[in-house]
């Protein structure tokens, strides 16, 4: 097998692509740097700016507050990781409780419908009181509070999770569960061979973005008493008078949701490849 | 000869729309019976009733001689005995091909997976897909999709075959491939109930051809007999719009 030669004069054609981009990069750094210049020139010369840098973006502070914070953020991850479990779990069964036909279960679907209801529409705030300072209450027993904040979270965040597996469950094209019955698969079946694998691909977007909202709102187990990142950031706001330690404990979020973020991307960008390959079209 | 699959007194309506106004079908062991009509004249609801992907309104259907139109029998058993093969391939895009042609045996029969993955590649050698096997369903062409949905169709040796006008979403030079196919497993001595509108083919193939129009079964006969002398005419005005001048 011959090797293809590019011809004259698509080699010059190539040069010419590369000098362009070559160029489009140089301007592209050049005028992000003029950007920063001048954005960097605008706040240092704001008056008041140095207050602004002292109260939040003080350096020391951070340093020092940096242990601290971070020692809480491991117990907001613990109720994070946690989360994730019993949320997917909980939204997995509300969603398939959703899909159930017959009228044997029409009291659970019509339970289901009212939870995701119910809980899509009360401020989580109000959950996280009734749980975190109700039920220690009731059980008149000290409950650690990673148990509480769990349990919050999950009421919650069960519900607009199911909503996006009902959803992306609703997406699957019919013709899929015909085919799928045409074959002999059951109802069951046909859910989780063929519909599951697919609704899962349609929701990742939405799913991580409910992830997202939920690694912020973890955050507020702190007024449980839990010393979490944001607690521990208080803590050291009220002993330095400096809200630096907010700020410490907010990055921290912010490049915990990063990696999600990107991670997502790569995830559907990953499967769109392998199940439509050829024109993007 | 009595049918392995008869229907009598069909009836189907979509909300006030009467699809199927009391069909009478049958089709025989090893016979091969081609549905042809206007689109709109019922023939792909004919089979999706026969197939129990539909519930009828009326009448009944044996398959058998089981009445598989009574509510109280299990549908995925029946279903599970009939190959569908759609229009639109309804290939499951998330499997590869091969998992797609061994999905039933497995989930359904219980089949154990390496020998019901022997048989599938068996089965996709034959029509010349092994080497895609692996693909998942949108690496392929139309017609090699269309020929791994009738792998899957019959990798579980169903009884009937119901094939649902399966080359009219394929270019010209794609639907070639998919009726020879279909042609090899007449040869076998497969049943199958086809809607098509593919009359050179129909003709050549098929034992019998049923006329549908307007939901009733209008006409059938050997190909010979309704392509031929059509008796009634609306046979014959259905016809001469596939003649070519």
């Amino acid at each position: 097998m011959t090797v293809h030669q590019p011809s004259e004069l698509e080699l010059d054609r190539r040069g010419y692509r590369r000098r362009r981009q070559r160029r489009s990069v140089l301007v592209a750094i050049g005028s992000t740097l003029a950007f920063a210049l001048v954005v960097w020139l605008t706040v240092v010369n704001t008056p008041g700016w140095s207050d602004v840098q002292r109260a939040f973006f003080n350096p020391e502070i951070a340093w020092a507050a940096l242990p601290k914070v971070w020692d809480g953020f491991l117990l907001n991850l613990q109720v994070m990781g946690l989360s994730v479990i019993t949320v997917g779990l909980c939204a997995l069964l509300i969603a398939v409780l959703r899909t159930l036909r017959g009228p044997v279960f029409f009291p659970l679907r019509v339970l289901a419908a009212a939870y995701t209801d119910l809980f899509r529409g009360i401020p989580f705030i109000i959950v996280l009181y009734l749980v975190g300072f109700g039920i220690p209450t009731i059980a008149n027993a000290r409950i650690p509070p990673v148990v509480l904040g769990v349990l919050a979270v999950t009421l919650t965040y069960s519900a607009y999770v199911s909503e996006v597996i009902r959803a992306g469950i609703e997406a699957v094209h019919p013709s899929q569960r015909l085919a799928a019955r045409a074959l002999g698969l059951g109802h069951g079946q046909t859910l989780r061979r063929v519909v599951l694998p697919q609704a899962l691909r349609k929701m990742t977007p939405p799913l991580m973005n409910d992830f997202i909202s939920m690694q912020k709102d973890v955050g507020l187990i702190s007024i449980l008493g839990a010393v979490d990142a944001v607690r521990a950031a208080q803590i050291f706001q009220g002993q330095t008078y400096n809200f630096t330690p907010y700020v410490v404990a907010g990055l921290l979020f912010v490049l915990l949701a990063i990696p999600t973020i990107r991670l997502t991307d790569w995830y559907t960008a990953r499967l769109r490849a392998r199940e439509q390959s050829g024109s993007l079209l | 000869m009595s049918a392995l699959l008869r229907a009598t007194g069909l009836r189907k309506a979509f909300g006030a729309r009467e699809v199927l106004r009391g069909v009478d079908v049958e089709v025989a062991g090893h016979e091969v019976v081609a549905l042809i009509g206007a689109s709109g004249s019922g023939k792909s609801t004919l089979l999706r009733c026969l197939g129990l992907l539909e519930t009828i309104d009326d009448g009944q259907i044996l398959l058998a001689d089981e009445d598989i139109s009574d509510p109280r029998v299990d549908g995925n058993r029946i279903r599970a005995r009939f190959g569908a093969v759609f229009q639109s391939y309804n290939l499951f895009p998330h499997l590869s091909v091969l998992d797609n042609v061994t999905l039933a045996s497995r989930i359904v029969h219980k089949v154990p997976k390496a020998q019901a993955e022997e048989r599938g590649l068996a089965l996709l050698e034959r029509v010349g897909l092994a080497e895609h096997a692996r693909d998942h369903p949108d690496r392929l062409s139309g017609g090699q999709q269309q020929r791994a949905a009738i792998v899957r169709a019959i990798a579980t040796d169903p009884e009937v075959l119901l094939l649902d006008e399966i080359t009219s979403a394929l270019d010209p030079e794609l639907v070639g491939e998919v009726l020879e196919l279909v042609r090899q497993l007449a040869a076998d001595g497969s049943t199958i109930l086809m809607a098509t509108h593919e009359m050179a083919f129909a003709r050549e193939v098929a034992h019998r051809v049923v006329f549908l129009d307007g939901g009733e079964v209008l006409e059938q006969g050997p190909p010979s007999q309704l392509f031929g002398a059509p008796r009634e005419a609306r046979t014959r005005e259905f016809l001469s719009r596939f003649l070519t001048p």
